[in-house]
């Protein structure tokens, strides 16, 4: 038992060391501009004392969880967490977190086998199924309300609603994108390219020919799925590595073009004073526009600025609920069953007379096309874009959120999105340390649900349906 | 008449010369056995049969509803319209799909015809609910059939390794086929499985009326089911006819057996 403590502590003490001997550099010292007589250092050997001993502590308790010493590194997380949140004198908040974070994590540490066999005993059990098959349906029922009641909640300031516009942009594209990565299986790193063929084809068609946003809404989505139908054809053959790098340089074309073709997209410039979406023909401005009712005049209501946002919110999570309840269905179509088919094994398809050709330029196409949506969303939401808003890292996030949801996982994409998109503006405050928050959390979802946070697949038809009751 | 005549059929690769020449015939509602030591080219007159390979030379015709040439089709066409089923000699099932599921993924052809390129299916029509329901009914009662009703809603690939060969042929012979090709369906089996099997392969014969082309090492499954035998060995038939005579057939013993002198021939 000793001997074991001992070993404990001096990795513990390694650990330290080592965070200590990487802290110096980056914690210890910052320089300060102070004009003539060039840079002096400013020195924060406190925080580094404070960061590298939570550092011991942390260590500490994660190997006593480990080695299932629980209630020791309970103790250890729980005495970290308080330090953390109690009201002492740190030299930054970002401590604070700091410390209240590897409190948690121990102690998440500590619970989480004990959890993980209490949650697969139940899942395994019959009345585990039915619950869990009740969970997942009420938890998909209370976010729905939650999310159509949000904008009248009384915390719902203009932040609010345009991070959860922004949000749920990004489930839309998730959803969308999950038809190809998540069901398909063909691993799509330019999916933001259809995103800025449909933003284009809004701003262009408006600010050209004067289209509106519901009119044109079906058009971008058509002409997203074209270019999905474009991708399409040459990749047919391809898998894995090599499809992801030919839809990533697929994206960049799609990029580079708007870029240079200006005659066509105005270039680096992008494109200005894209009308937003109306209302039965109203538009929502302080003052309309000569021969235009605005929304207020037309409801009899006072104007507020708040108004476009909480139309625009509504507009995004319709087009998100649309997209879900498509793939809610096409999944338990023959379509879908074929996309999931072709993910499984492509050759057992070909022996089972489904052509693949065709079925993976459907799931191109449809994915496209609810890009191809948000794209022109974005567009009117935005009122200016340019090939600035469509490059590689807005593919890789929407793939991180499929992934991280969990491939397939309708609601895993929500969780994600909310994660991935919310935290990191969340924790704005933290300044340059909202990255580091960012990246542990994407560490601990893949140590602790390395399939995403919601790896259960749901039958998409069952022969012995799942009743309540004993 | 016969329900697949292959003639002539050679397959090449580079310089390996894999089927060489082979001609014979299998006819409906009869189990025609391939047998051979291994690397005979068993599997490769399969490939080309059902699609997977292009043959280099010969002719390969099934006759159904018309004639199909099916070394002139695409591999799923193989499958789609001359309606030719396969399985495989490594089991090749959706793994995370469930039992049903895969039964219902065979149907796809015929249940994408009457989800109208999906529209109907995306508005819930009644035409299209009712074939759904036809198709589960199907994929139930062979799920009746192969013992597996209870296990419909789990994944296939949990399932005992004997179950999945029979839902792998559950699955072929959901796709309606003339012809049903089995690679191996009994390596892996134990004898008691290996019977079941058995009595499940001239069921298909007997009562569908399905006509099936059957590789297989296990002797006691050639002999005791099969109606006629074609034996290959080097890419080459050395004999052909029913079992008992290809049993006794001098030259099939010396390619199982080696001559007496250790020398093959």
């Amino acid at each position: 038992m000793d001997a074991r403590l001992s070993q404990m502590i001096k990795d513990a003490a390694l650990t330290a060391l080592v965070a200590a001997a990487l802290g110096v550099f980056i914690v210890g010292f910052r320089t300060i501009d102070v004009g003539k007589g060039g840079p002096t250092f400013d020195y924060q050997f406190v925080d580094l004392a404070v960061a590298v001993v939570t550092i011991f502590f942390g260590r500490l308790g994660l190997q006593l969880a480990s080695v299932g010493l629980k209630w020791p590194a309970f103790a250890l997380g729980t005495i970290l967490g308080a330090i953390g949140a109690a009201p002492i004198e740190l030299p930054s908040t970002f401590l604070h977190w700091f410390v209240l974070l590897a409190g948690i994590l121990i102690i998440l540490r500590t619970i989480w086998p004990w959890a993980n066999e209490a949650m697969a005993s139940a899942r395994h059990s019959p009345r585990g199924v039915i619950y869990g098959a009740h969970a997942a349906k009420w938890f998909g029922a209370g976010l729905l309300v939650a999310a159509v009641a949000l904008p009248f909640a009384p915390f719902a300031d203009q932040k609010m609603m345009d991070l959860a516009v922004l949000i749920l942009t990004y489930v839309m594209l998730g959803w969308g994108l999950n038809i190809v990565v998540g069901l398909a299986g063909l691993l799509d790193l330019g999916y933001v390219a259809f995103y800025a063929v449909g933003a284009y084809s809004y701003a262009l068609l408006s600010t050209q020919h004067g289209l509106g946003f519901w009119s044109v809404l079906p058009l971008s989505g058509m002409m997203a799925a074209a270019f999905g139908l474009l991708l399409g054809f040459p990749v047919l053959r391809l898998r894995g590595d090599y499809l992801a790098i030919v839809t990533l340089g697929f994206g960049e074309i799609i990029r580079l073009v708007l870029l240079n073709w200006v005659d066509l997209s105005n270039g680096p410039a992008g494109i200005g004073s894209i009308p937003g979406p109306t209302l039965f023909g109203a538009v929502f401005a302080e003052t309309a526009p000569a021969g235009k009712t605005t929304f207020a005049e037309m409801a009899g209501i006072p104007f507020s600025g708040s108004q476009r946002l909480i139309y625009l919110y509504y507009i995004i999570l319709l087009l998100a609920l649309v997209t879900n309840l498509f793939t809610h269905r096409i999944r338990r179509l023959p379509v879908g069953r074929a996309w999931e088919a072709l993910r499984e094994d492509e050759t057992a398809c070909k022996a089972l007379g489904i052509n693949p050709t065709n079925t993976k330029l459907t799931a191109f196409a449809v994915g496209a096309m609810f890009a191809g949506f948000a794209g022109s969303f974005f567009a009117a939401k935005q009122r200016f874009i340019s090939p600035e808003s469509f490059t590689f890292i807005e593919s890789a996030i929407i793939l991180a959120i499929v992934v991280m949801g969990g491939m397939g996982s309708q609601i895993g994409v929500v969780l994600a999105a909310v994660l991935l998109i919310g935290l990191p503006e969340w924790f704005r405050d933290l300044g340059a340390y909202r990255m580091v928050v960012f990246g542990l959390a994407m560490v601990l979802i893949m140590v602790f649900r390395p399939r995403g946070l919601i790896a259960h697949r749901e039958p998409s038809v069952r022969l012995h349906p799942v009743r309540a009751g004993p | 008449m016969p329900l697949i005549e292959v003639e002539h059929l050679t397959m090449r690769f580079g310089g390996l010369v894999a089927v060489d020449d082979v001609s014979f015939t299998a006819r409906p509602r009869e189990i025609t056995a391939i047998i051979g030591p291994n690397g005979a080219g068993k599997t490769t007159v399969f490939n080309c049969i059902t699609g997977f390979y292009k043959p280099t030379a010969g002719r390969l015709t099934l006759r159904g509803d018309r004639e199909y040439l099916l070394e002139r089709m695409l591999d799923h066409e193989v499958g789609q319209k001359a309606r030719v089923a396969r399985t495989f000699q490594n089991i090749r099932l959706f793994p995370g799909m469930t039992v049903l599921e895969n039964l219902l993924v065979a149907q796809h052809n015929k249940l994408m015809r009457a989800s109208g390129m999906s529209i109907y299916g995306l508005l819930g029509l009644k035409s299209y609910r009712a074939a759904e329901a036809a198709a589960i009914d199907k994929a139930r009662a062979w799920l009746e059939r192969i013992r597996l009703a209870a296990d419909a809603d789990r994944p296939a690939g949990e399932l005992p390794y004997g179950a999945q060969r029979r839902l792998e042929i559950a699955r072929a012979m959901c796709t309606d086929p003339r012809l049903l090709c089995l690679d191996e369906p009994a390596a892996g089996l134990n004898p008691r499985e290996s019977a079941e099997l058995n009595d499940l392969l001239v069921s298909i014969r007997d009562a569908d009326g399905v006509g099936v082309l059957l590789i297989e090492h296990d002797m006691s499954v050639v002999m005791k089911i099969s109606n006629h035998v074609v034996v290959l060995d080097y890419g080459r038939k050395i004999a052909e006819g029913a079992p008992e005579a290809v049993r006794n057939d001098p030259s099939v013993i010396r390619a199982y057996l080696g001559t007496e002198d250790g020398a093959d021939a």
